[in-house]
């Protein structure tokens, strides 16, 4: 099992600084070389060893600080995952990894409080990057999956789906007819008969606009939902008359 | 003893010119207490923004908060940086000065928005609220709506630093109720629709800080928008950016020409051609901070647009050590040439020459703050492979009033020499992997007569430096040395020779047991903070500080 995943917040290095982090006892010593000018001492000598096996150690807090930047940064759970999303997945890790560790110079060492950038800007430019992934779905660009929240008016909890397994709306009214059915869904759950049926199936976007599923085709859909809602039919009076879905 | 009455008093202090000098004699006299206005109080060294300092060292507020309670209940204004500040002292702050009209905080942590609510819900006469890249906890948006109804003296909001959610209804009519309103940084969660009807309110902003400008909007928000920055004719400086697009760009081009404030930092989503585009129309522009991905070309372009251009900062967007920097000396020797008046600068760049150095001295010699930080510690100049001693040394030598400098690269015992033999004027010096041997300290110790602050890192200098010119400290508020080479037994002979001097030290291994199960005297002293005292080591030191 691989070490978390450092989610590189500025995107410009991930693989090299892993590649490191799994140990890798050749990069490190390409970085001494990298590093060694004659007559100077080593600058990775301050790397504090209970940071322990990553490279992006100025993310870590320092020992006892309150910010556990890297607690938020949690790689999706492998176990979770659809099977064929978390191959995917691994796969285009691997080739991450390959592609872009070529052309880099030997893995980055860090010494602490170096370059001097107050932490402030290195957490906001961190959560830069986290931001433009989705705040309620975990994905990442290029990964086989897109998980986001379902929640339904009156259930006692949500779950999560990964919109990359649905092809279109009707499967994925039928994988929410499965797994909501548990609930009263009225007569006829999350069919098209809206006027009828008591639940509305709505969606927020990457505005944080909430929108009635299926007025855009599928792909567009599926990119920009942030989270869905599946609405009391009663709170729903004004969202536009039902469209088929295609 | 004999006391001067107090007209006579402030009739001596009135041929004091100048504001530090008032400043410093203020500081005298314990009976001037009670009439304090203004309090301004800094906290940790300057060192902790960077993470060497451990946390929980100290820089308090709440202290300062409640003797101003006891003593000075006419303070209107409060400003502090780098100090620990917590709810409790954000309460009591708010109820206990009815005349209360500014706070500032700058790089301060351990509160939360809620203390935020007790300042807006408490203080009346609110004029400025200015949250600088301070560590807020978010407890959620309710602060904004604590102002009441009659609190319409706000001149100045800025919350940018702010994480969390805001109420987009509360924040309009807060906006619209402050008709003062010269200064507004908002935070990223406030939207670019929010923001065109908050600056329906605001024809007299001065000052600007945006929302997030994600591309996720319509072509329509962004026409409503520039609609509305076109009102705002007095709007001169602007910041924020957050997750900007390149969409954004086009509409605030009829901003661009009144500009003379612009950050750009914290936007890294826009590249060379998206910021050259907006730069070069900016062409009143005197203080501009960007990311290193305008590259070399795109300062060539500040250069030739921006000929008032006073202060650049140019940050890194690679944070590693011998990461990738789009700048190189060649951008910084653009912006010599085409802004003689540069007098600000703090660039990271991956590499620089002694020849780029000579001639930007050359160039600019009006510099007053010149902090150069090249990424790779120890990396010599790119073309010759020298140190770059000659490089700084013209820096000091040309620029007759630089008050404030650091350097980086390798550099020997020479920059120092030039360091302390031209830079009369200078006052803060931070020093990172440099020098051979106490002789460099020494010279600085010796030659810079206006030092106040020296800040060390990683650098030879031992006990033979620190207790050359002990005399010198006095003079100075503070000595930062960290991974030096001075010993423990040094830093007691000076804490012996100099009882007005705080001598902290800290070894972060595992705090004090550490110290005493290593009696040698002559063990490294990992981390040294030195400043002076009239009251003595402080109370509030952890276990990791040692007060010798």
């Amino acid at each position: 099992m691989s070490p978390p995943l450092e989610l590189d917040y500025i995107g410009l290095s991930p693989p090299a600084a892993t590649a490191a982090a799994t140990g890798s006892a050749d990069d490190l010593k390409g970085t001494e070389l990298r590093l060694g000018l004659p007559g100077s001492e080593s600058p990775d000598r301050r790397v504090p060893v209970a940071a322990a096996a990553t490279t992006t150690l100025d993310l870590l807090p320092a020992k006892g600080a309150k910010r556990g930047f890297s607690d938020e940064v949690q790689p999706p759970s492998p176990s979770a995952a659809a099977g064929k999303g978390k191959k995917v997945a691994d796969e285009e890790e691997e080739d991450e990894k390959k592609v872009a560790a070529t052309p880099q110079p030997a893995a980055k060492a860090q010494v602490v409080g170096w370059p001097p950038i107050r932490s402030y800007r290195k957490n906001t430019m961190a959560t830069n990057q986290l931001k433009s992934t989705k705040e309620d779905a975990e994905a990442k660009p290029d990964q086989g999956f897109l998980y986001v929240k379902v929640s339904m008016d009156g259930a006692p909890y949500l779950r999560k789906i990964d919109l990359k397994t649905y092809k279109n709306y009707k499967d994925l009214s039928t994988a929410l007819e499965k797994m909501f059915s548990g609930f009263s869904t009225g007569k006829d759950g999350l069919s098209e008969n809206r006027k009828d049926g008591e639940y509305v199936l709505t969606y927020e976007d990457k505005d944080g606009d909430w929108m009635l599923v299926g007025d855009v085709p599928w792909q567009m859909f599926a990119e920009s939902c942030r989270r869905l809602r599946i609405m009391k039919g009663s709170d729903a009076i004004g969202l536009g008359k039902p469209v088929t879905w295609s | 003893m004999t006391y001067f009455p107090e007209e006579v008093v402030e009739h001596i202090f009135s041929f004091l010119p100048s504001h530090s000098d008032r400043n410093t004699v203020s500081l005298v006299c314990k009976v001037w207490f009670p009439k304090l206005r203004v309090l301004t109080v800094k906290g940790k060294p300057h060192f902790a923004d960077f993470n060497l300092v451990p946390p929980d060292w100290g820089g308090y507020a709440a202290p300062w908060i409640e003797a101003a309670a006891r003593g000075c209940v006419g303070l209107e204004e409060l400003r502090m940086k780098r100090m620990v500040v917590s709810d409790e002292g954000l309460e009591l702050l708010a109820r206990s000065f009815p005349r209360f009209k500014a706070l500032v905080l700058i790089s301060c942590e351990g509160f939360s928005t809620e203390g935020l609510a007790d300042i807006a819900s408490h203080c009346k006469f609110l004029r400025e609220l200015d949250l600088q890249e301070n560590d807020v906890e978010d407890r959620g948006p309710r602060w904004l709506s604590c102002f009441p109804d009659s609190c319409t003296s706000l001149v100045s909001l800025n919350f940018a630093c702010i994480k969390g959610e805001v109420d987009s209804a509360s924040l309009e009519r807060l906006v619209a109720k402050s008709p003062n309103l010269r200064s507004l940084r908002l935070n990223r969660a406030v939207s670019v629709d929010t923001l065109s009807k908050i600056l329906m309110h605001t024809p007299n902003l001065e000052d600007l800080g945006t929302g997030n400008l994600t591309d996720e909007f319509q072509t329509e928000s962004y026409l409503r928008l520039t609609n509305a920055l076109e009102k705002c004719k007095m709007l001169k400086s602007l910041s924020g950016f957050w997750d900007a697009s390149p969409v954004c760009v086009p509409f605030i081009y009829p901003l661009c020409h009144q500009l003379t404030g612009l950050n750009l930092s914290y936007t890294p989503t826009l590249d060379y051609s998206d910021l050259t585009r907006m730069i070069s129309r900016c062409v009143k522009l005197q203080r501009l901070w960007v990311l290193d991905c305008i590259s070399d070309k795109g300062l060539q372009v500040v250069a030739s647009s921006c000929k008032d251009l006073q202060e650049l900062r140019v940050f890194p967007s690679d944070f590693y050590v011998a990461g990738y920097s789009a700048v190189t000396e060649e951008g910084l020797v653009a912006i010599s040439s085409g802004c003689p008046k540069l007098s600000s600068l703090l660039y990271f760049c991956h590499q620089m020459t002694n020849d780029a150095l000579i001639t930007i001295a050359k160039n600019c010699p009006n510099f007053i703050r010149f902090r150069l930080c090249i990424l790779e510690p120890r990396k010599p100049d790119a073309m010759t492979n020298q140190p770059l001693d000659e490089g700084f040394g013209a820096i000091v030598r040309e620029c007759k009033g630089l008050r404030r400098l650091s350097i980086s690269g390798l550099l020997t015992d020479k920059v120092f020499m030039y360091i302390g033999k031209y830079a009369k004027h200078l006052e803060m010096l931070s020093i990172a992997f440099a020098g051979d041997s106490d002789d460099g300290m020494m010279h600085v110790l010796n030659g810079c007569k206006n030092l106040r602050k020296l800040e060390i890192r990683d650098s030879p200098f031992g006990d033979g430096a620190l207790l050359g010119n002990v005399a010198k400290y006095e003079t100075m508020r503070s000595l930062w040395m960290s991974s030096c080479n001075v010993t423990l037994k040094g830093c007691e002979i000076l804490a012996s020779k100099m009882p007005m001097l705080n001598v902290e030290i800290m070894n972060e291994l595992d705090g004090s047991s550490e110290m005493e199960e290593n009696p040698g005297d002559f063990s490294k002293v990992e981390k040294l903070y030195v400043y002076r005292t009239t009251a003595g080591a402080r109370g509030d030191a952890p276990n990791f500080v040692k007060i010798l």
